[in-house]
């Protein structure tokens, strides 16, 4: 192994007075976990806020149909539970989605995770997703299965999950109250009936609850992904982040609601708007509290591939896989390698001194007001990506004792070359929008144009941490703030605001 | 009588397996109801139960030719309130 280069190793841990681990920095959000939990979810990209840096996930879409509607899901596109609206993918039958996965995984060995999440409900299509999971099961015993559902079929599934050894599943929770429930799910298909209203929500939170609590029994991993809606179910995700918490859930992901009319869903048409930025950091402020929340979730889509945010999905068309030869017994021999070399990697990063707080143990006053950056990556966990080919920004929020990761935020691409280069003053002008509140871009490179449309919104783009680790970078930055005395005060914007 | 499916069906697989009569069957360019087969689900449920779990409205049609689930009936949406906003989108 390379020598590591430590900053002021003799001041380190002890010095910041915390130990990364209990202090709940980014790296070891895992960490108050028992062991084996911590072991299942060691490397699965969607659980692991370490891992999703280096691992990667699949989605098959071979569940079309389902059994309820919400109204941030118009029927006529891929179910926005898991995935976003509007975008139609290839559903597959069973054989299809097990030669694409072996296909996929053994062209991508980082791909350890296989989750079916639509485009409806996994349990609404059991015959179709079972047969999925057993076939895989027999013939790539190295992947990671999960599924993700709403919990109303769930109850009748859970002895069939577990024999499948299937030890993740998502739940979507909105709401324990039948009354906010009412105001989400317009119906259910139940006991053979459509029921709708106050009712049918009634019923699936009933079945929701049960399959909590039967999964946690078997010992097997839940998390829960809850949809922001302002208005609606904002407040309430408190009281259902501390209820599925204490039903054994390990991990409560809110994302928030995307609505737009030409979505065509009851909230996009009726003008529910989506959270800001700040309403939805500062729910899952409120709810970490209680739980481990995870915030790098990025609402992939189902039938994406890759790492996550990135999507190789053209890669992989039916078609192609048609061509392919697989000889799986020798990608499993490779596969192996390659995850074990990136175990070591990250339990060398593990067991090393954490450098971020290395270099903030070295500012000097300790006021200093926290600052939000946010980094253009591709992921490894390195500042690796060119401003213009960004299509989401990872914000990171430095402050004198910590550097934690805080949210997600998509934007469009910029430099997508091309025709599309005429819309650039304005997509560019969206993208500045996005990062309101950050004070620092940090990327591997910028053009001449978004540099100085940047700084005159107030946010310092900054090259010059091109393929350095991003929370080291972070902290580095933060530190040369400070040193230069930009602390110590109110950001810019903030005080033309109050001036 | 029997009920059938129109064009706006999005093969969604949801119907199939549901149908006491094995009436319904994938076919392009979407599902289809046999109409020698199907019993309008009587005798085996108070509700037809394609038309129950459908999430498209207006994609099954009564013995009359009438929506079972007329615009608005499913997603809440009211229809008025659908016209203005695919009018506003087509002005963009
Ligand atoms: S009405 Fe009943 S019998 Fe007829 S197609 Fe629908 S489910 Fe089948
Ligand atoms: S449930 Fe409706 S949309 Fe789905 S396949 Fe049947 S008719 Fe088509």
């Amino acid at each position: 192994m390379i020598e590591l280069n430590v900053l002021g190793q003799s001041e380190s841990n002890e010095a910041s007075g915390c130990a990364s681990g209990s202090c709940g920095s980014t790296g070891d959000q895992l960490s108050h976990l028992p062991e084996e939990i911590r072991k299942k979810v060691f490397n699965h990209p969607c659980y692991s806020e370490e891992a999703h840096h280096h691992f990667a996930r699949m989605h098959v879409a071979v569940a079309p149909a389902c059994n309820i509607q919400c109204h941030y899901c118009n029927r006529k596109y891929d179910c926005s539970n898991e995935s976003r609206p509007g975008v139609v993918s290839e559903v597959l039958d069973p054989d299809q989605a097990v030669k694409k996965v072996m296909a996929v995984a053994a062209e991508i060995p980082q791909m350890t995770v296989l989750g079916i999440a639509g485009p409806g409900d996994p349990l609404a299509n059991p015959e179709r997703t079972f047969s999925t999971f057993r076939q895989l099961s027999e013939k790539a015993p190295d992947i990671k299965l999960c599924v993700s559902s709403n919990g109303l079929a769930l109850p009748e599934h859970v002895e069939e999950l577990c024999k499948h050894n299937i030890d993740h599943v998502t739940l979507t929770i909105n709401c324990v109250d039948p009354e906010v429930g009412a105001r989400i799910y317009p119906w259910v298909f139940w006991n053979n009936r459509r029921v709708k209203g106050r009712k049918g929500a009634k019923i699936l939170i009933e079945q929701q609850q049960k399959g909590l609590e039967m999964l946690v029994e078997r010992g097997v991993l839940v998390k829960v992904n809850s949809v922001l809606i302002p208005g609606v179910n904002d407040e309430h995700l408190k009281e259902v982040s501390k209820i599925v918490k204490d039903k054994g859930a390990f991990l409560h992901n809110v994302m928030p609601l995307i609505a737009e009319a030409e979505h065509g869903t009851f909230y996009g048409i009726m003008g529910q708007r989506g959270p800001t930025n700040e309403e939805l950091v500062d729910l899952q402020d409120a709810c970490a509290g209680d739980m481990n929340m995870m915030r790098h979730c990025r609402q992939c889509r189902a039938d994406a591939v890759g790492l996550l945010g990135e999507d190789r999905g053209d890669e992989f068309t039916m078609d192609k896989i048609e061509m392919m030869d697989i000889d799986y017994d020798a990608a499993m021999v490779k596969r192996r390698a390659i995850h074990e070399a990136i175990e070591a990697e990250l339990e060398v990063k593990h067991n090393k001194p954490n450098e971020a707080l290395v270099t903030l143990s070295a500012i000097r006053k300790k006021e200093t007001r926290p600052v939000l950056m946010a980094i253009a990556t591709s992921g490894g966990g390195v500042i690796n990506q060119h401003f213009g080919h960004a299509t989401e920004f990872l914000i990171y929020e430095a402050s004198a004792t910590d550097v934690r990761f805080v949210s997600h935020r998509k934007v469009e691409l910029y430099c997508s070359g091309g025709d599309t280069c005429g819309d650039a003053e304005t997509t560019l002008e969206k993208i500045i929008r996005t990062l309101s509140g950050c004070e620092v871009v940090l990327c591997a490179k910028i053009g001449y144009e978004p540099w100085g449309m940047l700084e005159e919104a107030g946010i310092q783009p900054n090259g010059e941490h091109a393929m350095e680790f991003i929370e080291e970078a972070v902290a580095a930055v933060y530190l040369d703030m400070a040193n230069n005395g930009q602390l110590e005060d109110k950001p810019v914007a903030a005080q033309q605001l109050t001036a | 009588m029997a009920l059938n499916i129109i064009e706006t069906c999005v093969n969604c697989w949801a119907c199939e397996p549901l149908c006491p009569s094995q009436a319904i069957y994938e076919a392009k360019p979407h599902f289809m109801i046999d109409n020698k087969k199907c019993t309008e689900c009587e005798g085996d449920y108070a509700d037809t139960q394609c038309a129950s779990i459908c999430p498209i409205e207006g994609a099954i049609l009564n013995g009359f030719g009438e929506a079972i689930n007329p615009p608005g009936s499913l997603t809440g949406i009211p229809p008025h309130k659908m016209m203005e906003a695919m009018a506003e989108i087509q002005a963009r």
